[in-house]
């Protein structure tokens, strides 16, 4: 067994929880073994690791993890691991979404996650749709695809996750496929080693029912898809805008330093104990 | 002991910090605010930690995580923000996390009469989320109580790892009064249970005698697992029924194992009592003047039962002081949330139900005609 697949074994909770949920040929497994090998290249330790998910597939990877795990309710994931990362500030922290949860249910956690950067790491499987209920849509389901309830086609623009973690303020944001795996995982290790709100968008599928519907049926129509439909962003940078309308554009989208949540409530904590402190004694009187 | 001039708010803020709170997650609502105010200032000066969050989902939210992290936890909010809250508090309960939730109660349905008072959330603390769960809340009548039922509420949720309500009312919350404050010593606090066995035999969610398994927090060396799922002893999911059943189970005689420690209250003159007045919080102060005008002026044998613990329902102190009363009034700001419990547990007859949801207080006067009722 090489190295990394090593590691990938000793992640898992192999001997509990198997044969996992996920549909054969489905690519979130592709997504946990980036997420396992970046912590292996990080070399974290299994008991300062956190995985967090919401509801949905995704959100039943933490299961098969050997790590602390907290599999929380649909589209809050972002808000429990706030609570955790200020209870816990050195523990590394992945949270682990689908769309739907991310962004539909959870969209005004992930933007004020984003907003606050707080140093969490958010890992987005995108599969254009409601896979564990059957193929609904999602609000990154394309205009025009067919879906279970949009059996006339889907009328509604779909969110650019990248695109809106950056204007909401998270210092790392980055998009690969599950056909790009050695990308991908430079990707989400990128987004582990960043301090502040690190989002990976990792554009999967769903054929078993978004493929059904939409002339992508095996899995391997799906990989061929990633693999046409993208380009990364040096290719991107040198096309003109028209050409580039339908792609997928993979790469690192913004990697800056910026203040971190959890670094500026220690602050507060110091000023806090500060002797100019406003309102000090009048508080303190009585209790203490 | 110190004596200060508080609003219920602070009393209740203070409570939680001498008890250990080193965190809080809350969004700002009237009439609760203050509360999160406080938290701001002094939280950071014990080293605790504040977040003001998106919303009340995420807030308790939070407070769920940083309990998970060993941070004992809270928020405080309001109706509006109490029923956002609710979907998280299952979890808190399925999950087995323990957190306090302060209820500032203000009129409703819906944004309602912000912010005169009410007691309308009684029946949303003990069946709010969904699902059969069990449900724990106290509801203090002063702002000393305030204090002291914070400090109690703290120490239930930590014993028996589950959320814990504080239902103040708006009159309660916003009431300035002189207030004996306690010196809470590390023999009034209780903490969570840390486990002593080796993390490969942890059992989070396991069925030790106590019928409450300890909590590691995470990061300390203890893998495991949380999810809202019914779940095995590990925390895995299960739909085995063999597996399930001991837990629910098991949740719910937790609380009742410690019903006795958990239901309190407080009786005046209920020994000799033709007419028994039931009621809780903010109204207990009306009918203490009502009981003084109907013994005064009327010669009246009556008595007073103010609940301090509203879940579980104390069925066995209203049930018996109840039995000799000939009327058993039960006043309270909504119409007729505990009286359904107390009419369950003494017969419809005999209840006379005084309530009102207009966003005014129980008038010691309309306690004082109901017991002139022929």
């Amino acid at each position: 067994m090489k190295r990394h697949d090593q590691g990938v074994y000793e992640y898992l909770r192999h001997h509990k929880r198997f044969p996992h949920l996920w549909c054969a040929g489905c690519g979130i497994g592709i997504v946990m073994g980036s997420i396992l090998r970046s912590v292996q290249k990080l070399e974290l330790e299994q008991d300062d690791v956190a995985v967090i998910s919401g509801i949905g597939c995704t959100g039943r990877m933490p299961v098969y993890l050997d790590f602390n795990t907290m599999h929380t309710t649909h589209g809050r994931a972002l808000a429990f691991a706030t609570g955790l990362k200020l209870a816990r500030p050195e523990m590394e922290i992945i949270v682990v979404m689908g769309d739907g949860d991310a962004l539909a249910i959870g969209g005004n956690h992930f933007i004020h996650a984003a907003r606050r950067n707080i140093d969490l790491t958010a890992i987005v499987v995108n599969n254009n749709i409601y896979g564990m209920t059957g193929g609904q849509s999602s609000p990154t389901t394309p205009l025009e695809a067919s879906t279970a309830t949009a059996p006339y086609g889907h009328v509604e623009q779909p969110f650019p996750i990248c695109e809106l973690a950056v204007a909401a303020g998270a210092s790392y944001v980055a998009r690969g496929t599950v056909y790009h795996v050695n990308e991908l995982d430079k990707l989400v290790e990128g987004a582990i080693r960043k301090k502040g709100f690190a989002v990976v968008e990792a554009v999967s599928y769903c054929h078993t029912t978004f493929g059904r519907l939409n002339d992508r049926k095996a899995p391997v129509d799906n990989m061929r898809f990633l693999k046409e439909s993208s380009v990364t962003v040096r290719a991107a940078e040198k096309q003109e805008a028209d050409s580039l309308e339908g792609k997928i554009v993979r790469g690192v989208l913004r990697d800056e330093d910026l203040p971190e949540f959890t670094e500026l409530y220690d602050e507060v904590i110091e000023r806090a104990h500060g002797p100019v402190a406003p309102r000090k004694r009048k508080v303190r009187r009585g209790w203490v | 002991m110190t004596v200060q001039l508080l609003q219920g708010n602070r009393a209740s803020a203070l409570g939680a910090l001498a008890v250990g709170c080193r965190f809080f997650a809350g969004y700002p609502i009237t009439p609760s605010s203050e509360i999160a105010e406080i938290m701001s200032r002094e939280l950071p000066r014990l080293g605790g930690k504040f977040i003001q969050m998106e919303d009340e989902i995420s807030s308790i939210a939070a407070v769920i995580g940083a309990s998970v992290g060993g941070l004992k936890s809270m928020t405080a909010t309001s109706g509006p923000g109490f029923s956002l809250m609710q979907e998280n508090i299952g979890y808190a309960v399925v999950a087995e996390i323990p957190c306090v939730i302060v209820n500032v109660m203000r009129a409703g349905p819906s944004t309602g009469l912000p912010t005169s008072p009410s007691q309308g959330d009684v029946m949303q603390a003990r069946w709010g989320t969904h699902g059969d769960h069990p449900s724990i809340a106290l509801a203090p009548s002063s702002v000393t109580e305030a204090f002291d039922l914070t400090v109690a509420a703290f120490n239930f949720a930590e014993k028996l790892r589950m959320p814990v309500f504080v239902l103040m009312d708006e009159v309660v919350g916003h009431m300035r009064e002189r207030v004996e404050i306690r010196e809470v010593g590390p023999e009034d606090i209780i903490n969570r249970e840390m486990p002593t066995v080796p993390p490969e035999w942890y059992e989070p969610f396991g069925n030790p005698p106590s019928d409450v398994p300890p909590l590691a927090p995470f990061g300390e060396g203890y893998r495991y697992h949380i999810t809202g799922l019914l779940h095995d002893a590990r925390g895995f999911p299960t739909s085995r029924l063999d597996e399930i059943q001991p837990w629910v189970d098991r949740v719910f005689r937790k609380v009742e194992r410690s019903r006795d420690e958990i239901c309190m209250w407080e009786a005046d003159g209920v020994e000799d009592a033709r007419v028994l007045v039931v009621t809780y919080g903010a109204t207990a102060r009306s009918a203490q003047r009502a009981l003084k005008v109907a013994r005064a002026r009327y010669g009246r044998k009556v008595g007073l039962l103010t609940l301090k613990t509203l879940w579980p329902f104390p069925e066995e102190v209203v049930a018996r002081e109840a039995e000799h009363a000939q009327r058993v009034i039960v006043a309270e700001m909504n119409l007729g949330q505990i009286a359904l419990e107390v009419e369950r547990i003494v017969g419809r007859n005999k209840v006379l139900r005084v309530g009102r949801a207009d966003g005014q207080i129980v008038t010691p006067d309309q306690i004082v005609d109901a017991m002139r009722a022929p």
